[in-house]
C-alpha cells in the first residue's frame, strides 16, 4: 500500500481504549436512534446517504440529456421508454425540464452540502478534537431542512416539473407554468440548512478548539471549510430574499423583477449571481481542503506553504463575492462596470493558483502512495486547473461575448464542479471511508473507479469546450448535424463516467460487508481522526486529544509487523543513517 | 443555546475522560467544557444569525433604493397614504420594547426572576401592540386597494369601494389565541395549577395588548367614511399634495370645499383628470414634475398649496404635446418588447407615467406598496418569530432557569429583538417620512 514502509518494532500508540463495539455506529441501537441522533457523525453520515441519492437523480437526468442528444433532432426523450412517462409534452420541454431539474438538483441538494455537509460534519470537530459541533440541535434541524428541502424539488419534479434553468431567470420564472413556487422554495429552505451549517462550523471552529489547537495548527480542510462556512453566511441570505420576492411576484407580481409590472430582470440577476456566483465557492473550498489533506497525507510529506494555503481559502472567500458580474456581461451592464467585474475576476485566479502549486510543491520529492484517494486527488488537480484556466477565457470581455451561454461555459464549470468538487468527494469518501465506517475497500477497485472517472470526464466534456467555442448553444434540445460527432463522443463519455461511478459506489458498499476491520490510522495522517479508532468512538476524544502539528509525518512510521501506521514516540525515533529518506519531510 | 444529549449513554459518562464531569452543571451542555465557552458559543453563533438576517434584509433595502433612485416622485407620492402618526407610535413602542428588553436581561443577571418575567411581557406586550396597529394600517390599505403593482386597484373615484373587513380577518387568529389564552388561564385557576396560571395570567395580558394596539390605531387611522378628515388634518403639505393628486378629493364634501378654494385651476384639473385617466392618480405626479424642472425631491413641500398647483398646471398644459408625443413613443416601445422599455434613461422612463396604459401605470405605483408589503411585512414575521421565543423565554424565566451564571438565552433573545427594532428604525423614515 505504501512505498514508505519501515521496519520497526516500535511501540504501538494504537488507541486501545474502546472495544470495536463501542463506537458511534453501535452506542445505540434502532431507527429512532439515528432520526433524534445529535451526533454530528451520524449527521454526516446520513448527509452522505441524502447527497448520493440526490446525486443519483441528477446524475441520471444527466444520462438522459446525453442520451438525447445523441442525434441532431433529439433522439433519447423521443422514445417510447420516456413517451410512456412524460405523456403528451412536446418533447423539447421534456428536455428544458431535464436539464433544469438535472442542474437545480446537483447545485442545491448535491453539490453545496457534498464536502461541506456530508464530510465536514463528520470531520470538523474530530479534527478540532471537540466532542460534538457547538449546537447539535441545530445541526440535526439543518438535515431535516436539507430533507424537507428536497421534497419539495421532488414534488416539483412529479408536480409539473421545472424548466427555468437552475437560474431562475426573470421574466421567464414569473411567467413559466411549471412548479417554479415549488422549486423555489425548497431552494429557500435548502438556503437555510446551508446557512445553519455554516453558522455551526463558524462558532465551532472559532469556540470548541481544545487546548493547544492554534489557528495554524488547524488543519487545512479546517480552514477551508471556515472560508466555506463564511460564505455560507453572508451569502444564502440575499438568495433567500431573492427567492423569497421571486415568489411574491410569480403570486402578487410585486414589479420588482417582471419587466411587465415595470419590474427589472437584470436586478434579478444581481441579485441572484450575488448569491450564486460566491457559491460556487462553497462548491470548490471544500474540495481544496480535501484534497490539501489527500496530497499531504499520501505524499508524506509536510504541505508546502502551508499559511498560504490556509490564507488563500479565506481570500477567496472574500474576493468570491466581488465578482458576480461576470456572470452578467452580456445582460447590460456599463462598460465600466464589466471592466471592474473582469479585472476582479482575474484576481480570483491568484489564490487558485497558489493552492495549485503548492500542492504540486507538497507532491514534489514526497513519498507519494498512489492509493485511491491519492488518484482522485491527482485527477482533481488535472481536472480543476483545466477547469480553472478556462474561466479565465469567459472572465475577458472579448473572448465572453464569444463564448457566453454556450458548450464552452457548460465544459468549463463541469470542469470545475464534476472535475473539481465531485472528484474531490470522491477522493474524500475513500480517505475518510475506513474511518467513518472502519471498514476498508479495495483499492484495486479504487483506483479502478478513478479512472473510469477519469477518462470517462475527459470524454464528456473536453469535447464541449470545442462544441462552445465552434458555436454551439447550451440549453439546446436539438442541433445541427455539423456537431454530431462531438456530441455523440459528449454522451459515450458520459457514461463511461457513470459506469466510473457505478463501479466506486459498488466498491465502497461492498467493502461494508467485509469482515476485516481498518486501522485507525490508514493512511499514516497526523490529524487528529487519525488519533481515534475507526470508527470514531461516541464522544470522539476518550481523553483529551494532544494536538500536534497536522502535517508533522516523521513520527508516523510503516509498521509492517502489525501492518499499520504508527507513531513512535519521539525519542525512540530512528537514528538519522536508519531512516529512510522518503519517511519524513 | 443548551443542548443536553439525550442519547448519551450512561456508560459513557461514567469513563471520566473527559475530565470535567466533577461539577457539570445542569444548564451546560455536554459538549461544553465551561459555561463561559458556551456562553460565547451561543453569544457568536447569535451574532452571526443576525448577520444572516441583516444581509436578508439587504436584498429588500436594495430593490427599495434602486427603485427610489429610478421613480423618486413615486415614492414620495406614496409615502403620502401611509399614516405617520402610526409609523411613529410603533416605533416608540418597539424602542421602549428594547429598553425593557435589555432590562430584562439585567435582571435575569441579577437572579431578579419576578422582574425578569414581568419586563419580558411587557417586551411581548409591545410586540403585540405593534402588530395591532399594523394590522389595522394594513387593512385599511388592503381596503383601498393600495396593493403590490400586479393587484393593485386603487380607484380615486371610489377609494373605498365595499368589500370585506380585512380587519376583522387578521384580528381573527387573535381572538381566536386570547379565547385560548383565557380559558387556559381560567382552567388553570380552578384546578389549582399554579404555574400554569403563573405562565398563562401575563400571556393573556399580552394577548388582550394585541387589541390594545388596534384600538389605538383605530382611533389614530381615520375611518373609511372620513378618511378626508385626515388628509385636511394631516398637515398643510400634505393637503396641497393630496387636494392635488389625491383621490380622497373626490366624493367628499370636506376636501371638495378645499379644492375649490384653491381655485377654478385646480377644478379645470380634477376634471381634466377625470377625463384623460379616470383611475389616474399618484402616477400623475411624475409628468407634471417633468414639465415643472422642479428637482424631484421633495422641495415643494414647503411651498403655499395654491402656488404650487398652479405652477404644475400651467407646466402641465406647457408640455402636454410633448407628452403626448413621448406617450405615443413609450406605447410602441412597450409593444415592441418590455425588456427594452425598461432601460430607459430616467427622462423617458418619467414619461411612462403619463401613458395611459392600465398594467404600466397600475404598477408605476404599485412598486412602492409592493416594496412596502415585503419590507414590512417580513418585519412582521420576525415580530412573530419574536413574539414565539419571548413567550418561550417567559415560561422559562417563570420557571426560574436562569441565573447569574446562565442567562444565555436572554441575552440571545435581546439581541435578535433589538434587531427587529432596528430594522424598524431604518424602515419608519424609508417609508413614511418620504417628503
Amino acid at each position: 500500500m505504501s512505498a514508505g514502509k519501515i521496519s520497526s518494532g516500535s511501540e504501538i500508540d494504537d488507541p486501545g481504549y474502546p472495544t470495536p463495539e463501542e463506537n458511534y455506529l453501535t452506542n445505540s441501537k434502532g431507527l429512532l436512534s439515528w432520526i433524534f441522533t445529535l451526533d454530528h457523525k451520524r449527521i454526516g453520515v446520513m448527509y452522505l446517504v441524502g447527497v448520493s441519492v440526490a446525486f443519483l437523480v441528477a446524475g441520471l437526468l444527466a444520462i438522459g440529456i446525453r442520451l438525447h442528444l445523441m442525434s441532431p433532432d433529439g433522439w433519447f426523450l423521443e422514445t417510447g421508454a420516456v413517451k410512456a412517462i412524460t405523456g403528451d409534452k412536446p418533447t423539447n420541454d421534456v428536455y428544458n425540464q431535464v436539464f433544469t431539474l438535472h442542474g437545480a438538483i446537483m447545485v442545491f441538494l448535491f453539490i453545496i452540502p457534498s464536502v461541506p455537509a456530508a464530510l465536514g460534519n463528520f470531520l470538523v470537530p474530530i479534527m478540532l478534537g471537540a466532542k460534538d459541533v457547538a449546537f447539535p440541535r441545530l445541526n440535526l434541524s439543518s438535515f431535516y431542512l436539507w430533507m424537507f428541502g428536497a421534497f419539495f424539488f421532488i414534488s416539483a419534479l412529479l408536480a409539473s416539473g421545472l424548466d427555468t434553468g437552475w437560474t431562475f431567470y426573470t421574466p421567464y420564472s414569473t411567467t413559466s407554468n411549471t412548479s417554479v413556487i415549488l422549486a423555489t422554495s425548497g431552494a429557500f429552505i435548502l438556503g437555510f440548512s446551508s446557512i445553519f451549517t455554516g453558522l455551526n462550523f463558524i462558532v465551532t471552529i472559532n469556540t470548541m478548539r481544545p487546548p493547544g489547537m492554534t489557528w495554524f495548527r488547524m488543519p487545512l480542510f479546517l480552514w477551508a471549510t471556515y472560508a466555506t462556512s463564511i460564505i455560507q453566511v453572508l451569502a444564502t441570505p440575499v438568495l433567500g430574499i431573492t427567492l423569497l420576492l421571486l415568489i411574491a411576484e410569480r403570486t402578487m407580481h410585486i414589479g420588482i423583477f417582471d419587466p411587465q409590472y415595470n419590474g427589472d430582470p437584470v436586478t434579478f440577476q444581481h441579485f441572484f449571481w450575488f448569491y450564486s456566483h460566491p457559491a460556487v465557492y462553497i462548491m470548490i473550498l471544500p474540495a481544496f481542503g480535501v484534497i490539501s489533506e489527500l496530497i499531504s497525507v499520501h505524499s508524506h510529506k509536510r504541505i508546502f506553504g502551508y499559511r498560504f494555503v490556509a490564507y488563500s481559502s479565506i481570500a477567496i472567500a472574500l474576493l468570491g463575492f466581488l465578482v458576480w458580474g461576470h456572470h452578467m456581461f452580456t445582460s447590460g451592464m456599463s462598460p465600466v462596470t464589466t471592466i471592474i467585474f473582469s479585472a476582479l475576476t482575474f484576481s480570483v485566479s491568484v489564490p487558485s493558483a497558489i493552492k495549485v502549486f503548492n500542492w504540486l510543491a507538497t507532491m514534489y520529492k514526497g513519498s507519494i502512495s498512489l492509493t485511491t484517494p491519492m488518484v482522485y486527488a491527482i485527477v482533481f488537480i488535472f481536472l480543476f486547473t483545466i477547469g480553472g484556466l478556462t474561466g479565465l477565457h469567459l472572465g475577458t470581455l472579448a473572448t465572453d461575448q464569444h463564448l457566453h451561454d454556450s458548450y464552452f461555459v457548460v465544459a468549463h464549470f463541469h470542469f470545475v464542479m464534476v472535475g473539481g468538487t465531485l472528484v474531490a468527494f470522491l477522493g474524500g469518501v475513500f480517505h475518510w471511508w475506513p474511518k467513518m465506517f472502519g471498514k476498508m475497500y479495495s483499492e484495486k477497485g479504487g483506483i479502478a473507479s478513478a479512472a473510469l472517472v477519469f477518462i470517462g470526464f475527459l470524454v464528456t466534456f473536453l469535447p464541449q469546450f470545442i462544441l462552445g467555442s465552434r458555436g454551439m448553444p447550451r440549453r439546446y434540445a436539438t442541433y445541427d448535424p455539423e456537431f454530431q460527432t462531438l456530441h455523440v463522443a459528449s454522451s459515450i463519455g458520459s457514461l463511461i463516467l457513470g459506469l466510473g461511478l457505478f463501479v466506486a459506489l459498488f466498491v465502497l458498499l461492498k467493502s461494508l460487508f467485509s469482515k476485516e476491520r481498518a486501522p485507525a490510522n490508514m493512511w499514516g495522517g497526523a490529524t487528529l481522526e487519525w488519533a481515534c479508532t475507526s470508527p470514531p468512538p461516541f464522544y470522539n476524544f476518550q481523553r483529551a486529544p494532544a494536538v500536534d502539528d497536522p502535517y508533522d509525518f516523521t513520527d508516523i512510521v510503516w509498521d509492517s509487523v502489525s501492518e499499520r501506521y504508527v507513531r513512535v514516540e519521539p525519542e525512540r525515533k530512528l537514528a538519522p543513517e536508519e531512516q529512510p529518506a522518503h519517511a519524513g519531510e | 443555546m443548551a443542548t443536553s444529549e439525550a442519547g448519551h449513554s450512561a456508560d459513557q459518562h461514567a469513563g471520566d475522560a473527559h475530565g470535567h464531569d466533577h461539577d457539570h452543571p445542569d444548564y451546560l451542555a455536554h459538549h461544553f467544557d465551561t459555561p463561559e465557552q458556551q456562553f460565547d458559543s451561543g453569544k457568536l453563533g447569535m451574532w452571526l444569525f443576525l448577520v444572516t438576517e441583516v444581509l436578508f434584509f439587504s436584498g429588500m433595502f436594495c430593490a427599495y433604493a434602486i427603485f427610489r433612485a429610478w421613480r423618486p416622485e413615486v415614492f414620495e407620492g406614496c409615502s403620502q397614504f401611509l399614516n405617520t402618526k402610526l409609523g411613529a407610535i410603533n416605533t416608540g413602542v418597539l424602542l421602549f420594547s428594547s429598553f425593557t428588553m435589555a432590562w430584562a436581561v439585567r435582571a435575569s443577571q441579577l437572579e431578579e426572576h419576578k422582574k425578569t418575567a414581568a419586563l419580558i411581557a411587557t417586551t411581548l406586550c409591545c410586540a403585540m401592540v405593534f402588530l395591532g396597529v399594523k394590522a389595522v394600517e394594513y387593512s385599511h390599505k388592503w381596503a383601498m386597494g393600495l396593493l403590490p403593482a400586479g393587484l393593485f386597484s386603487y380607484d380615486e373615484n371610489n377609494p373605498h369601494p365595499p368589500g370585506p373587513n380585512w380587519l376583522l380577518y387578521i384580528c381573527m387568529p387573535f381572538i381566536v389565541i386570547t379565547i385560548g389564552v383565557f380559558l387556559w388561564m381560567v382552567f388553570s385557576w380552578a384546578t389549582k395549577a399554579k404555574f400554569q396560571f403563573q405562565c398563562a395570567k401575563p400571556l393573556f395580558f399580552v394577548c388582550l395588548s394585541f387589541f390594545g394596539g388596534v384600538y389605538l390605531g383605530t382611533v389614530l387611522e381615520p375611518k373609511v367614511e372620513d378618511h378626508a378628515v385626515h388628509a385636511s388634518a394631516d398637515g398643510h403639505a400634505d393637503a396641497a399634495e393630496h387636494a392635488e393628486g389625491d383621490p380622497h378629493a373626490e366624493g367628499d364634501s370636506h376636501a371638495e370645499g378645499e379644492a375649490e378654494a384653491a381655485g377654478a385651476d385646480e377644478g379645470e384639473h380634477t376634471e381634466e383628470a377625470h377625463e384623460a385617466a379616470p383611475a389616474e392618480e399618484e402616477t400623475e405626479e411624475p409628468v407634471i414634475e417633468l414639465g415643472s424642472v422642479v428637482p424631484k425631491s421633495g422641495t415643494m413641500v414647503d411651498t403655499s398649496r395654491d402656488l404650487e398647483i398652479q405652477r404644475k398646471l400651467a407646466s402641465v398644459e406647457a408640455n402636454s404635446a410633448v407628452r403626448d408625443e413621448l406617450n405615443a413613443l413609450e406605447r410602441q416601445d412597450m409593444n415592441a418588447s418590455g425588456a427594452i422599455t425598461y432601460h430607459q434613461t430616467d427622462d423617458t422612463s418619467n414619461t411612462i407615467a403619463g401613458s395611459e396604459e392600465d398594467v404600466m401605470r397600475r404598477s408605476r405605483a404599485g412598486v412602492f406598496f409592493s416594496i412596502y408589503y415585503c419590507m414590512t411585512g417580513v418585519h412582521a414575521i420576525h415580530i412573530l418569530a419574536g413574539i414565539g421565543v419571548l413567550v418561550w423565554l417567559l415560561v422559562r424565566s417563570l420557571r426560574k432557569d436562569f441565573n447569574r451564571n446562565y442567562y444565555g438565552p436572554v441575552d440571545y433573545v435581546g439581541l435578535y429583538w433589538h434587531l427587529v427594532d432596528l430594522i424598524w428604525i431604518y424602515l419608519f423614515p424609508l417609508m413614511y417620512l418620504i417628503r
